[in-house]
């Protein structure tokens, strides 16, 4: 504690550089948050699939449809022990840009399979009874101010025509990365509206007695509807998560590379910062030594500095991404998830120490190989 | 009493054998000193003179422990420092050594408080008894007053002034006086050679100072000539009057 005003001093020697390059971190910091919203976006799937779960799609691709006769079927092979299924609908709601996920769901099975989405009961049953309800995820219902009875226009683009649904619940998520900005309605509805592809559903997802015979019970699935027209492609619904990220593209590879290009050349900034700071005052540093600080104090007094300024920075950088995710959504339902978890802060954290001891060192070293008399004799 | 034929005896505070000095300059071997002897006693003021590169401050570099010699013995209060290590020789310094330079060098986003206080940051003192050798180390250098004012807003013989109270404020076992005078005035120059005699004669601190000033060197007890890499007894002008 007694060597505080020393570190703080030496800091504000030269307040503008000093802000500045806590500046210069905190937009690092700052992008290397937002990185990681998109990044924690993208593969909430991963996170919140379940292991005992599997998603059953057309072997040709997401988009074609699979026989709702499939359903018994599935039911029948050994180890499947739940069978539901959905539609993607891909509504308009007013404006093409109020893009969120609309899907027509088995209603009677839906929510046995995805028991981490909660309805309160009377709602559940007034969406049961309502031909035209629907149920709103809660951060959806949030976004367009939607109340329970409210009559929601959706104007269809695969399917056409102009749809009405009656807000009957709002659903909520067990874990905080479960997606509450989705759109439910009766798949019976739809197929009763629809005027092509009847009887057909996108994807089935099952459960299977034991996640052990996951391979096993997908393998049998497939086998069993092989050579007929509609050839089905099973996977654990992890897996299926992870193909629909890689549809993307490698999301994951892009942000490290952005990441890693803004932390090289702040590295280069911050440590070329450092050692013009240890430049100066090289005889500071000398009196010191001749007083009898020891080298190894002097390197950790220039370490310190550099770390207190890498930390600075990171609760700037980090502090304004997660003030922006408690401002709400800016991409407006785009990403499905918009929270900076917990993981990412203290992953932003470590990287700033590291950043901030990297970009330290090379000056610190120097400073505590400073020969005394060298340095006194410079002017 | 300090002599610098090498026959003093043991009690010396200060005790130099042989001592040689080389630097390489490209090719050049440069002596700058060649088997020198010295013995201080405790209390002694002693002034260092001689032309420019004659080898005064790399003496007291080496006397102070920031440089190493080529060959030869150093010893200070019976601790020979010239095989120390160095980190051993940071400790030592620590506890023996009070440093006066030329350019004052004061940490300049540090008080003068905070920049009398540094030495004692390496000890074992509370912050309430670091505070109270540094009140006394600026009281004995009267400038009470400037505490809290930082390296720009004092006057040159006021920042040596500070440079002093700090090399004190430890108690070190004797101080090293680089051209205190150097860059000052003439009256803030003997406000500052009065301090230092102050220092010597009242409070016994035995100080070594290297200085070019004839009037400076007068303020001492004894009068060293560095000439050549060779050190020669000289007189004070006042006793050759």
């Amino acid at each position: 504690m007694k060597y505080v005003p020393l570190i703080l001093a030496n800091l504000f020697r030269k307040p503008v550089r000093t802000i500045l390059t806590i500046g210069s971190f905190g937009v690092a910091l700052f992008l290397f948050g937002l990185l990681a919203i998109v990044r924690g976006s993208f593969n909430q799937g991963l996170d919140v699939a379940g292991a005992d779960r599997l998603v059953i799609i057309n072997k040709v691709s997401l988009i074609q449809p699979l026989p709702l006769s499939y359903r018994d079927r599935l039911l029948q092979i050994p180890g499947v022990k739940q069978v539901t299924f959905a539609n993607w609908f891909g509504g308009v709601y007013q404006d093409e840009r109020n893009f969120f996920a609309q899907m027509a769901i088995d209603t009677p099975t839906y929510l046995q399979m995805f028991t981490e989405f909660k309805v309160p009961p009377d709602q559940w049953k007034a969406f049961e009874a309502d031909r035209e309800g629907c149920l709103v995820g809660a951060d959806l219902a949030k976004r367009f101010g939607w109340k329970i009875g409210d009559r929601i226009p959706i104007k269809g683009t695969i399917f056409p025509g102009a749809w009405e649904f009656n807000v009957r619940g709002i659903y909520t998520g067990a874990r905080r990365q479960d997606d509450t900005t989705q759109f439910w309605f009766h798949w019976k509805y739809l197929d009763e509206r629809r005027t092509y592809s009847k009887g057909m559903v996108g994807w089935y997802t099952i459960r299977v007695n034991n996640p052990d015979d996951a391979v096993k019970v997908a393998k049998a699935i497939d086998t069993t509807f092989a050579n007929s027209p509609w050839e089905t492609k099973t996977d654990t619904e992890k897996a299926f998560a992870t193909g629909f990220v890689k549809q993307m593209g490698n999301i994951q590879f892009l942000i490290m590379s952005i990441g890693g290009v803004v932390f090289f050349t702040l590295l280069l900034v911050t440590g070329n910062t450092m050692a013009i700071a240890v430049r100066e005052r090289v005889r500071e540093l000398a009196v010191l030594k001749a007083i009898g600080f020891s080298d190894v104090f002097v390197m950790l007094l220039v370490l310190f500095e550099s770390v207190i300024v890498a930390l600075a920075g990171a609760g700037l950088g980090l502090g304004a991404a997660k003030l922006l995710t408690l401002a709400g959504d800016p991409t407006h339902g785009m990403l499905p998830f918009f929270f900076l978890p917990a993981g990412a802060l203290t992953a932003g954290v470590a990287l700033a120490i590291v950043v901030g001891l990297a970009s330290g060192i090379i000056p610190a070293l120097s400073a505590s190989r400073l020969r005394v008399v060298d340095a006194l004799r410079r002017v | 009493m300090v002599r610098v034929d090498g026959n003093g005896n043991g009690d010396s505070l200060v005790r130099v054998r042989g001592l040689d000095k080389k630097y390489q300059r490209g090719s050049e071997e440069i002596h700058v000193l060649q088997g020198l002897n010295l013995d201080v006693d405790a209390g002694e003021f002693v002034a260092f003179m001689g032309p420019s590169g004659s080898g005064k401050s790399t003496l007291l570099n080496l006397l102070g422990g920031i440089d190493l010699p080529t060959a030869g013995t150093i010893t200070v209060a019976n601790d020979e420092i010239t095989h120390l290590s160095g980190s051993k020789l940071t400790e030592w310094r620590a506890r023996h050594v009070g440093f006066v330079f030329q350019m004052y060098n004061l940490i300049p986003v540090l008080t003068a408080f905070q920049n009398v206080e540094l030495p004692l940051l390496l000890t074992k003192l509370s912050k309430a008894e670091r505070r109270k050798h540094v009140e006394t180390a600026m009281a004995l250098v009267e400038l009470s007053d400037r505490m809290y004012h930082y390296p720009r807003q004092l006057s040159g013989g006021q920042e040596q002034r500070v440079g002093i109270a700090r090399a004190i404020v430890a108690d070190p076992t004797f101080l090293l006086c680089d051209e205190p005078t150097g860059d000052l005035d003439r009256k803030s120059a003997d406000e500052v050679l009065s301090l230092l005699e102050t220092l010597s004669r009242q409070h016994g601190k035995t100080i070594l100072m290297v200085t070019h000033d004839p009037l400076a060197a007068e303020r001492a007890h004894c009068i060293l000539h560095l000439d050549k890499g060779v050190l020669t007894e000289g007189k004070k002008a006042g006793a050759a009057q």
